[in-house]
């Protein structure tokens, strides 16, 4: 497992992508899903990943996630190639993925379902003391104020707060990498406000980010670089500031726009 | 926090609102935010142990004013009590079961084919008492790995798994016993559990020592807790809590310390042996589902099996172990009813025995749409049960009239669960 030589700035932290992407591909039977992503996902940096349905964002961060294989391509995790052989493999590196359904118990209370399968125990009895305490610790990291206790059901919260249970959920287990699906897709616009905001700190306390969202207000308030998808392909994977959004909405619906995106010749293939 | 909704959330993100967080936890602390807290929750769907609490008080009140002389005798209430034990242990067992959303409609005659177990090896070998009831528990694991096993591995709904089964059992009982045949108890021990009781002392210094026990173990969770700043009630709440247990034990101790025997020549008072058995077996459950990891994930597993899965809980180990541990304490119910009666016979276990368990655990607040349950609820639950069965008794009402009552409890209860779930639905809990 060495180091390969991925920036000529090998050693500084901030010049290796936490996750590196390379010529992955994926096929479900015929159907090519993805066609030689690559992409970089920076610490500290939220990298938003847009597409229209059906252009493979779920697809690939199921592959990240480790919960589908890919048929060749090479993952690269802080600068090591890595097998993401299961969900198992990707949690044990550090990358935590937070569904749309969130994936919630709404039985349990908040502290329950933040540690749901991974109980701190002293011998056999739940050490319920101790994970109290981390829950609300994580929380204060993050800075959520809207929460009235950590024992409060899951059912009884807002769906802003949900998120922002979930979202912590993936925060507590040291994680290096998050990913949000659409985690803004149900909320109204104060709610929306506080998980935007949440997302920032994430980054702003050092992890990496991977925000799936359709919302081009969003994507742009709070993301630093932006991955577009066109039909499986990467269409553009550029620091936000160097396009616009007519430019984002371009490369979502037809692959390219002015010079950046894929070559005409194979986004006219893929209509 | 039913008023938890919409607006007030959108409130309190307005920049300069509620800049703590977790204020609540701290609001709760005092008496007022707990019965603010207690009443929002029943507003909101979650009556708990409210339907059991009030149902065992009217219910009492009932039986008393219809039949003054007999019902609130020392000798009554003790028979109540040791009726309710084979329905509250069978609950404790359909708790589990519930908790997943799934049912066992088995359970009853399973604990009939455990019972013909105990009985036929009593009867038919000389090896000591304690064999015998192995037997029967361990053929109660068995077929709730079988159970388990059909619903879990290979899939198929519980409700058809136990309803197949249900009948099933019932032949493998009647093969045992013998058409017609009845297989007497008669070992001392096992007629003992539910005949005999404590001596007077021991029984008293138990409830003392029960008592003693449970103030120590809230008064010490509750110091843990307020040390470490932790969400916790107001002392008083814990005090309140633990006077309530106390005046009930020790309560319950002194109605069957008192001489209950119908004739002056023999003296009959003091605990049966079935109580503290009950006893144990609700805090060895209730500690396993309240403060082990197990229990936790079964509750996960009946709230959400998705997120449950999703979070590298082995779904299929917990759907196959609540079977296990319905059918467990079936045979332990059954263990407990072969003891009251004295014998066993091919309709052990068959009739309304499911019906009075299901109800039990209904009434006591388990929901039938899983992910909401406590042990205890088989207990307060098979109370009321129990004190129908009996007061029917004595009324001597006719038995089509017994049947009617009885289903139309457990319809009343499965309706206040529906609707209590359909309240929490729209009040957001």
């Amino acid at each position: 497992m060495s180091v390969p030589p991925a920036s000529p700035h090998d050693g500084s932290p901030a010049d290796v992508p936490t996750l590196e992407l390379r010529g992955v591909n994926k096929s479900f039977g015929v159907i090519q899903v993805l066609h030689d992503v690559a992409m970089k996902v920076y610490s500290g940096k939220v990298t938003a990943l847009v597409g229209d349905n059906g252009a493979g964002k779920s697809t690939l961060i199921k592959s990240i996630a480790g919960i589908h294989g890919t048929d060749s391509g090479e993952f690269l995790f802080e600068g090591r190639p890595v097998q993401l052989g299961g969900p198992r493999v990707a949690a044990g590196l550090g990358i935590e993925v937070v569904y749309q359904d969130l994936a919630l118990a709404d039985n349990l209370d908040v502290v329950q379902n933040m540690f749901l399968g991974r109980e701190r125990k002293n011998g056999i009895v739940l050490d319920e003391a101790s994970m109290e305490q981390a829950a609300k610790e994580t929380l204060t990291r993050l800075s959520v104020r809207t929460l009235k206790s950590v024992r409060q059901l899951v059912a009884s919260l807002s769906g802003g707060q949900r998120q922002t249970v979930a979202i912590a959920k993936a925060v507590l287990w040291e994680s290096k990498l998050v990913i949000l699906d659409e985690p803004t897709a149900a909320l109204g616009v104060a709610q929306t406000r506080q998980v935007l905001d949440l997302v920032r700190r994430l980054a702003d306390n050092g992890h990496a980010v991977i925000f799936i969202s359709h919302n081009m207000v969003d994507v742009f308030e709070v993301a630093d670089r932006i991955c577009a998808l066109y039909l499986g392909r990467v269409a553009a994977d550029v620091p936000i500031s160097e396009v616009d959004r007519s430019q984002v909405i371009e490369l979502i619906t037809a692959g390219r726009s002015g010079n950046l995106g894929i070559a005409p010749a194979v986004a006219d293939a893929g209509v | 926090m039913s008023s938890n909704t919409l607006p007030t959330t959108t409130s309190e993100q307005e920049p300069g609102g509620a800049a703590s967080g977790f204020e609540g936890d701290r609001t709760a602390d005092s008496v007022g935010g707990v019965v603010r807290a207690y009443l929002d929750r029943v507003r909101g769907g979650d009556l708990g142990a409210l339907p059991a609490v009030l149902g065992i008080v009217v219910l009492g009140i009932l039986f008393t004013i219809l039949r003054p002389d007999t019902f609130l005798t020392p000798l009554n209430l003790t028979n109540l009590l040791v009726q309710a034990v084979p329905i509250t242990v069978l609950a404790m067992g359909l708790v589990f079961v519930l908790l997943l959303g799934e049912i066992d409609l088995s359970a009853g005659v399973v604990s009939g084919v455990c019972a013909a177990v105990l009985a036929q090896v009593l009867a038919e070998t000389s090896v000591p008492w304690w064999v015998a009831v192995l037997a029967a528990i361990a053929t109660g694991v068995l077929i709730g790995v079988f159970t388990g096993g059909l619903v879990g591995i290979v899939g198929i709904p519980s409700f058809v798994v136990t309803l197949a089964l249900f009948l099933g059992w019932q032949g493998v009982t009647l093969k045992l016993i013998g058409q017609g045949g009845t297989v007497p108890v008669r070992d001392p021990v096992i007629n003992g559990i539910s005949n005999k009781t404590l001596p007077l002392a021991l029984g008293w210094a138990l409830a003392v020592l029960v008592v003693l026990l449970y103030a120590a173990l809230q008064l010490n969770r509750w110091r843990r807790q307020r040390a470490r700043d932790l969400a916790h009630q107001p002392l008083i709440i814990v005090v309140a809590r633990i006077a309530l247990i106390a005046v009930v034990v020790l309560g319950v101790t002194a109605v069957l310390s008192i001489d209950r025997a119908l004739s002056a020549v023999v003296d009959l008072a003091g605990v049966p042996y079935a109580i503290p058995i009950v006893l144990v077996l609700l805090l060895v459950l209730t500690f396993l589902l309240g403060r082990t990891g197990y229990g936790r994930h079964v509750y996960a597993v009946g709230g959400n099996a998705e997120a449950a899965r999703r979070a590298g809980i082995d779904v299929t180990r917990i759907r196959v172990s609540v079977f296990v541990i319905g059918s467990t304490m079936a045979a332990i119910s059954g263990i407990m009813a072969a003891s009251r009666l004295g014998s066993v016979t091919p309709g052990s276990g068959a009739g309304n025995t499911l019906l009075y368990a299901v109800g039990a655990a209904v009434i006591g607040g388990t929901s039938l749409f899983g992910g909401r349950g406590r042990v205890r609820d088989a207990v307060l639950g098979g109370l009321v049960v129990a004190i129908i069965a009996n007061g029917l008794g004595l009324l001597g009402v006719e038995a089509y009239l017994n049947f009617l009552i009885t289903g139309g409890v457990l319809l009343l209860a499965a309706s206040v669960d529906a609707l209590a779930r359909r309240r929490a639905a729209a009040t957001g809990h």
